[in-house]
């Protein structure tokens, strides 16, 4: 990753991007009330009478939701705040049903943190850089507005109405789109790794506000824009583009950025304001009332520290050391359910010939190119680990030849059987049985007297042929190294 | 026969338990007294059916040989800030005009459980905001009491004045208040009557419409102190729905009352004595301090410097929360939409809030606004919130030197209504006695403790450590027994 440069008619140009990610807490429950938080739910019908703020009701702390919270910021080196409460956002709207968001203004749960990112993606023992987060705070997710119901009004669903968010809020750390998505897949990773938010942008489970502002490099912070709301990593990388390039015309042209909120447009891949700060909301953020500070004990955090699985650069560190190259180590350990299955596989293939290198080298070549091709992603794999660590053994003892391997693993695709079964059953069993090598090559040598007067008379070249011919009448089945010696021998007559 | 409508709760309770009367009786003839008492106007909504119901349950128990529950029997008001499931509850307001909740609150669960049954739901100022009744969408409730030959309506006090009125004229023996800061015990001072706030968190505020949620409580209204303890045990209790709910056993407050003071001290806070206090309340603190000292109880003096600071503080603490808890009250799910002619939503914001809210409401969420506004928010907010730590502190050095203490509970006695309508601050200034205890969370209790000149009852106040509402009713009981207040209005309607 060179350095990321807006080149002006006036010099070179800096971006410098700040995110807050919105990320959905994974929890069967809301983060204020019992109500259920499932995605595609029929509208209005996951909402209880505290999230639709009915008179009376009061909000009670989900515990699931605020572990889910204290794991994540553990996960990325955070100071955990055993002392920390919920403020009010006040503001009007059609989808915010209490007319405040319960939030996390002035003391939030978690604190400084940083993610590490790889500046070149394709070499994970490269260059790195860290990258800021300032604060993880929990808050409540707003109702949806539907407009495409009815002719002439705008109809609510309640059903995200109080679903617990975290917002995770980097440091303006990042200088190039691409920095910003390496942090944003490294960030969603760290929480499928956690389990504490499924990482889903199509779903809305996460995306970001994006605060991109530029400079001449050495000088002082710009003003900033935020663009709000951008649900997808390459959605952001665009609206950081988009949104630099503009800063620096504006500049360029005698302009001022002005302070304020806009949005993205997917088809067209521009940012447009939504609203300047003139017109921001004056939140009137204040304690909430209606709720104690959030102590946390510490048995409650070595709970949640116990509980945190290994993380993404952790086993990378670890494959690394089983002997898989930097790459394959770290294509296998960027999604947490590669590296699951990964770790499922290393798991099979104890005290099998088949070495960790092999199998990753397996799995990114074979496996991979397989589901790519078949349109799965690794957790509906037709294939299993425990199968792939057999076939693996297979290989590694003689008993498959490469060739053969692929075959069985096809017909494990698709048929779902383990390869010893396969092997038993179609006799795809490699041999190094000399007696009956011996015995097709005797047969080759006597149906090719011409080949073979050839060879013998200095055309070495055609040895080539003769092992073709001779795994072609063994069906691929014989052991290749063996094929070799025995024909060297045969031919030398 | 006597008059069933003359007893107390404990007399109801043990009159139907001993088999001296049926519990159907006793609702019947409050029933009467209900209907026949709208010129008081203390009724919003009349559920004699329910009083019957729990009366009928009651009788059937007894002739099944069942042990009664703890208000088998007894018939009660409710106030109209708690919901009741299928029973029209609006906070007295024209916001919630029509709204029937679909679910029981705590307190009134509570009640029920213990075998009471519910007359009706009871006027009160509109959502809880106001001294005298008089800010109810659903007219003034007017006091059972008058100035001799004079037949001026006068206020029965507000907020729970509904409450108070009804226990005053004999419709109910005892009624549920809230208290924010002072709404059960200056009602009940200005009908004679006694009240109690227990502890904050003591009962739920689950399904009571907020108010102010760091201050508000429930508590009860009745005849007599050993009445308040038999009811407040009823309604009080840990509730899970509630994060601010105290996690404690109720402990049986009616079984260890005592008005014996020996080795008690009662303080005398010195700063309760501000400018311009009759003659009359000054002598009535004196004769209460006379007959604690004769319950056996030391009289020491107190001091509570930053009294001065509460009422300011509490008007700016209460409307705050005020303004942030009433913004559910939109127009979008429930109660009052007002949707003018091709009207976006800020306008049905603004037109549902300018129809449905009354004056003092508006005034009240105008000001909490203010204070939590940029800008304002450190003046005010922040500075009252320092303010109520220094009187939660003065309370807690003032009880290392006593067990409770003694004051008036309000600056005068009833005034006519339309009095002080015109002047806020003057309305305000009644809640001067009862604002610190609630800024601190403290039980509080009135007790009647005579007659001022016009014949009119006025109250003492006794402020207790945090969760001795035991100490707080024991003291009550000393005064009750001492005072022997027996006045009660005369029936003019």
């Amino acid at each position: 990753m060179s350095e990321y440069r807006i080149q002006g008619a006036t010099g070179e140009w800096e971006v410098v991007i700040g995110l807050e990610v919105h990320a959905q807490v994974t929890s069967n429950a809301k983060l204020f009330s019992g109500a259920a938080t499932a995605f595609g739910a029929e509208p209005n019908t996951q909402v209880s009478l505290v999230d639709a703020a009915m008179p009376g009701m009061l909000p009670v702390p989900n515990m699931e939701c605020i572990r889910q919270a204290v794991r994540t910021g553990m996960a990325i080196d955070a100071q955990i705040n055993k002392w920390s409460r919920f403020d009010r956002k006040n503001y009007f709207y059609a989808d915010l049903p209490q007319g405040y968001q319960i939030s996390q203004l002035y003391h939030p749960l978690v604190g400084e943190g940083a993610i590490e990112i790889s500046l070149d993606e394709k070499n994970p023992d490269g260059p790195t850089k860290s990258i800021g987060v300032e604060r993880i705070h929990v808050e409540q997710d707003a109702g949806k507005l539907m407009h495409d119901q009815h002719p002439t009004r705008s109809y609510v669903d309640l059903n995200r109405s109080g679903v617990a968010l975290m917002e995770i809020v980097s440091r303006p750390d990042m200088r190039s789109p691409a920095e910003a998505g390496a942090y944003l897949r490294k960030l969603r990773a760290i929480l499928r790794y956690v389990g504490s938010c499924d990482g889903n942008m199509e779903e809305g489970s996460m995306r970001a506000d994006v605060n991109v502002s530029v400079r001449k490099v050495g000088d002082e912070f710009g003003t900033r824009t935020e663009t709000k709301n951008v649900n997808s990593v390459r959605f952001v990388m665009a609206a950081i583009e988009y949104e630099a390039k503009r800063q620096v015309a504006v500049l360029e042209d005698g302009g001022k950025i002005v302070q304020e909120t806009r949005l993205f447009n997917v088809e067209s891949g521009t940012t447009r304001s939504m609203r300047s700060k003139e017109d921001a909301h004056d939140y009137r953020y204040f304690p909430d009332p209606d709720l104690l500070p959030l102590e946390l004990t510490d048995a409650f955090l070595d709970e949640c520290r116990a509980s945190l699985p290994e993380l993404p650069d952790a086993k990378r560190r670890r494959y690394e050391a089983l002997g898989l190259t930097a790459y394959n180590a770290g294509v296998l350990t960027a999604e947490v359910d590669t590296a699951r299955w990964f770790d499922g596989l290393l798991d099979a293939l104890e005290g099998s010939q088949a070495k960790p290198a092999q199998a990753a080298n397996w799995v990114a070549a074979e496996l991979f190119g397989a589901l790519n091709r078949l349109g799965k992603d690794i957790t509906e794999s037709p294939v299993s680990p425990t199968q792939a660590a057999e076939l693996l053994a297979l290989v590694a003892d003689g008993t498959l030849s490469g060739s053969l391997s692929k075959q069985v693993f096809e017909i494990m695709l698709e048929t779902g059987d383990g390869p010893s079964k396969i092997v038993e059953e179609r006799g795809l069993k490699q041999t190094s049985d000399t007696g009956a090598i011996e015995a097709v090559i005797a047969e080759v040598l006597e149906k090719n007297p011409n080949q073979l007067g050839q060879y013998r008379a200095g055309k070495e070249a055609l040895f080539g042929f003769f092992v073709g011919q001779t795994m072609k009448a063994m069906g691929g089945k014989a052991n290749p190294a063996v094929v070799n010696d025995l024909l060297k021998k045969a031919l030398a007559g | 026969m006597t008059d069933l409508t003359t007893l107390g709760i404990a007399a109801i309770r043990d009159g139907v338990r001993d088999g001296q009367f049926k519990a159907r009786e006793v609702a019947e003839a409050f029933n009467a007294k209900v209907a026949g008492a709208d010129a008081l106007n203390a009724f919003l909504v009349k559920t004699p059916e329910h009083a019957l119901a729990a009366a009928d349950a009651a009788d059937a128990a007894r002739a099944a040989g069942e042990t009664l529950k703890p208000l088998a029997g007894v018939p009660i008001g409710m106030k109209d800030l708690f919901a009741t499931n299928g029973v029209a509850t609006t906070a007295a307001s024209k916001i919630l005009e029509g709204f029937v909740p679909p679910y029981e609150s705590t307190v009134s669960q509570n009640l029920w459980n213990a075998g009471a049954g519910m007359l009706g739901k009871l006027n009160l100022d509109q959502f809880a905001m106001g001294s005298s009744n008089e800010t109810s969408a659903f007219g003034n409730v007017i006091s059972p009491w008058r100035r001799p030959n004079d037949t001026a309506p006068l206020a029965p006090g507000g907020s729970s004045g509904g409450s108070s009125t009804a226990v005053a004229a004999g419709l109910a023996p005892g009624a549920t208040g809230t208290d924010t800061g002072g709404s059960i015990r200056q009602p009940a001072a200005f009908t004679g009557i006694s009240g109690i706030k227990p502890t904050y968190g003591r009962c739920s505020r689950w399904g009571t419409i907020a108010f102010a949620s760091s201050l508000d409580q429930a508590g009860p209204m009745a005849r007599d102190v050993r009445d308040c303890a038999i009811m407040l045990e009823a309604m009080a209790g840990f509730d899970v729905k509630d994060a601010t709910s105290l996690k404690l056993d109720v402990p049986n407050w009616e079984a260890a009352l005592s008005a014996d003071l020996k080795g008690k001290k009662v303080g005398v806070p010195k700063e309760y004595r501000v400018d311009g206090m009759p003659a009359e309340i000054e002598a009535l603190w004196q004769q209460g301090i006379d007959w604690l000292r004769d319950a056996g109880a030391e009289i020491v003096e107190v001091s509570l410097p930053h009294t001065k600071y509460a009422l300011p503080a509490y008007y700016i603490i209460a409307p705050a929360e005020a303004s942030s808890n009433l913004a559910r009250y939109d127009g979008v799910r429930y109660g009052l939409r007002d949707l003018p002619e091709g009207a976006g939503l800020q306008d049905m914001y603004a037109a549902t809030r300018a129809a449905g809210f009354g004056d003092e409401v508006k005034r009240r969420i105008l000001i909490g606004t203010y204070v939590l506004s940029a800008g304002f928010y450190d003046a005010y907010y922040t500075q009252a919130q320092k303010v109520r730590t220094l009187i939660a502190r003065d309370f807690e050095r003032a009880f290392e030197s006593c067990d409770v203490l003694l004051t008036p509970t309000a600056p005068s006695a009833a005034f006519a209504l339309g009095e002080k309508q015109a002047d806020p601050l003057a309305m305000y200034l009644n809640d001067v006695f009862t604002v610190p205890a609630s800024l601190a969370g403290l039980p509080a209790m009135s007790v009647p403790g005579g007659l001022d000149k016009d014949g009119l009852p006025l109250g003492l106040q006794i402020i207790g450590k945090a969760l001795d509402e035991q100490g707080v009713l024991n003291a009550g009981l000393a005064l009750e027994q001492r005072a022997g207040f027996t006045a009660r209005p005369q029936a003019w309607w």
